[in-house]
């Protein structure tokens, strides 16, 4: 059986198992739409009083939301889990999952599985698409083809760092929140044109943790816009190309990782 | 009371041993202050005051809010008790002769004892490191800070009591500990402070218990005049009024939730 096939199998039995609490799972549901819809009202609520925010007007900003919010929930979808690793570690469930023939790597993006995470991609794809219906660029073929490819490379970038992040638990066991302040960090950051943060920070979201690439360069991309922080103008063609060797690297720190691993012993 | 402060004791020393996950926590609390910070500068850069705010005023919050995240659990997280009243292990509290409430309030107070120390009083000095910061100038602001902190960290105790206590009527905790994890940090002044939403909103989110925990206490550390009662003492007033009202609320339904209990066993 493929990776894929397993994947959607242990998925789907994850599905089932929680919708045996439907009031629940409906509720969990809930509570991401609506947290979703908090945060976009605080950015509506900011662009009313400021007009312009880094020279970005509301619909620019919502692009950029929509850009990061789509990539960042669809990662946690698929990929949320690992951040549990050190939790597996701890408990000896990890060396359970290293003895199944299945990739360790799979089962721990897979456990836990939930689809109430979806309650936040419907919010996020409706401000994308808000932003895109309101876009003054004019329609190519081109550009339309980009969207669902630079969500995909977005997420593929957001799901590369989720892995190196819960790879830092090989090595310090409760290390668990110092990665949340890149995941969870960067994603409320991504939500923001870059200009806002200034200099420094964009650089560093550049060329130290790229999360330019899921929703900055994207959002320059499709409002063809210079960059109003000078950076080179080809970055913007780079999304896919930077998920692609994130994602190389991130598959090499995960064996790392692995091979470093002695189980805890109890 | 011996039993409840040997509890304080047991939750100080269970807590101080997380060093690392403390560690990590501050440099969570830390990343997301400067994110927040530096949206909301951006915000006033633009409009120097909103609604009796200024840039320091509203950068000051984000810092109180991030230092309060520590001893007062805005987010939600739930107490032991909700995984014990799903298992049935809170048989065993209900036997103990201590009030159940009182118990876990000893606890959580413990935790927050510990939080304040090594949380809180490093978030806020990152704070002062890298914004410019707005600081009571009289002593007696100072005390109040101190005490607005303790009501805060009661009222998001009993919150937290009474989302674990649904789960003696509905079984399953996880849906109500979701939403109510959302609603928090909305509510309360944690995702954007409550002066730039909507008067209107404003004026409801201002009345709920959320406000008693982030922004209350940075309006008391501020001085705000748009506290309950315009002072000081009427925002110290609003925050032991909620923490009054819902420990109340909780003792009424420990009691009714006690007589509903039925143990199985096995």
């Amino acid at each position: 059986m493929s990776a894929v096939a397993t994947y959607v199998r242990l998925a789907w039995a994850w599905t089932r198992a929680l919708a045996q609490y439907p009031a629940s799972l409906a509720m969990l549901t809930a509570a991401q739409a609506v947290a979703t819809v908090g945060e976009l009202a605080a950015l509506v609520f900011l662009f009313g009083h400021a007009g312009r925010l880094g020279g970005f007007g509301l619909h620019e900003a919502l692009l950029v939301y929509g850009l990061a919010g789509l990539a960042f929930t669809l990662a946690d979808l698929l990929m949320g889990s690992v951040e549990r690793l050190g939790e597996h570690i701890r408990t000896g469930a990890f060396d359970v999952m290293l003895v199944r023939p299945v990739p360790a790597l799979l089962q721990v993006a897979v456990e836990e599985f939930s689809p109430r995470r979806l309650g936040k991609v419907v919010p996020c794809a409706a401000a994308l698409g808000w932003a895109l219906a309101a876009l003054p660029a004019e329609w190519t073929p081109l550009r339309a083809a980009a969207v669902p490819v630079l969500v995909a490379s977005g997420t593929v970038i957001c799901c590369s760092v989720w892995v190196i992040g819960a790879c830092l638990q090989f090595v310090a066991l409760d290390a668990r929140e110092a990665a949340n302040a890149v995941t969870y960090g960067g994603q409320a950051m991504a939500q923001y044109p870059l200009a806002v943060y200034g200099r420094d920070v964009a650089r560093a979201a550049t060329y130290v943790v790229p999360l330019a690439f899921v929703s900055w360069q994207p959002a320059l991309y499709l409002l063809e816009r210079p960059d109003p922080l000078g950076m080179p103008e080809w970055l913007r063609f780079a999304p896919p190309a930077v998920a692609a060797l994130l994602a190389l690297v991130a598959a090499a720190v995960w064996r790392a990782g692995l091979r470093r691993y002695r189980s805890t012993g109890s | 009371m011996r039993v409840y402060l040997s509890v304080f004791g047991c939750a100080l020393r269970r807590y101080s041993g997380y060093r690392a996950a403390t560690a990590a926590g501050l440099f969570t609390n830390s990343v997301f202050g400067v994110i927040n910070a530096l949206v909301l500068l951006a915000v006033f850069a633009a409009r120097p005051q909103i609604n009796g705010y200024t840039a320091i005023d509203a950068v000051t919050q984000v810092y109180v809010a991030q230092a309060l995240l520590g001893p007062v659990d805005v987010i939600g997280r739930p107490l032991a008790l909700a995984e014990r009243i799903r298992s049935g292990d809170v048989a065993v509290d209900l036997l103990r002769p201590a009030h159940p409430m009182a118990w876990f309030l000893a606890q959580d107070l413990g935790r927050a004892a510990f939080a304040v120390v090594f949380r809180s009083v490093p978030t806020f000095c990152v704070g002062l490191a890298l914004f410019r910061l707005a600081l009571p100038q009289e002593p007696a602001r100072w005390a109040a800070a101190g005490l607005a902190l303790l009501l805060a960290v009661l009222v998001s105790f009993t919150l937290r009591y009474l989302y674990a206590l649904a789960g003696f009527w509905i079984g399953d905790a996880r849906g109500v500990t979701a939403l109510a994890g959302t609603v928090g940090p909305l509510c309360s002044g944690l995702v954007l402070p409550l002066v730039l939403f909507p008067d209107a909103v404003a004026g409801v989110l201002r009345a709920l218990p959320w406000s008693a925990m982030v922004q209350v206490p940075a309006e008391i550390v501020l001085g705000k005049a748009t506290l309950p009662g315009g002072t000081v003492l009427g925002g110290l007033a609003f925050q032991a009024a909620w923490a009054a009202a819902l420990l109340a609320l909780g003792a009424l339904l420990t009691a009714r939730a006690a007589r509903r209990v039925a143990v199985q066993g096995g």
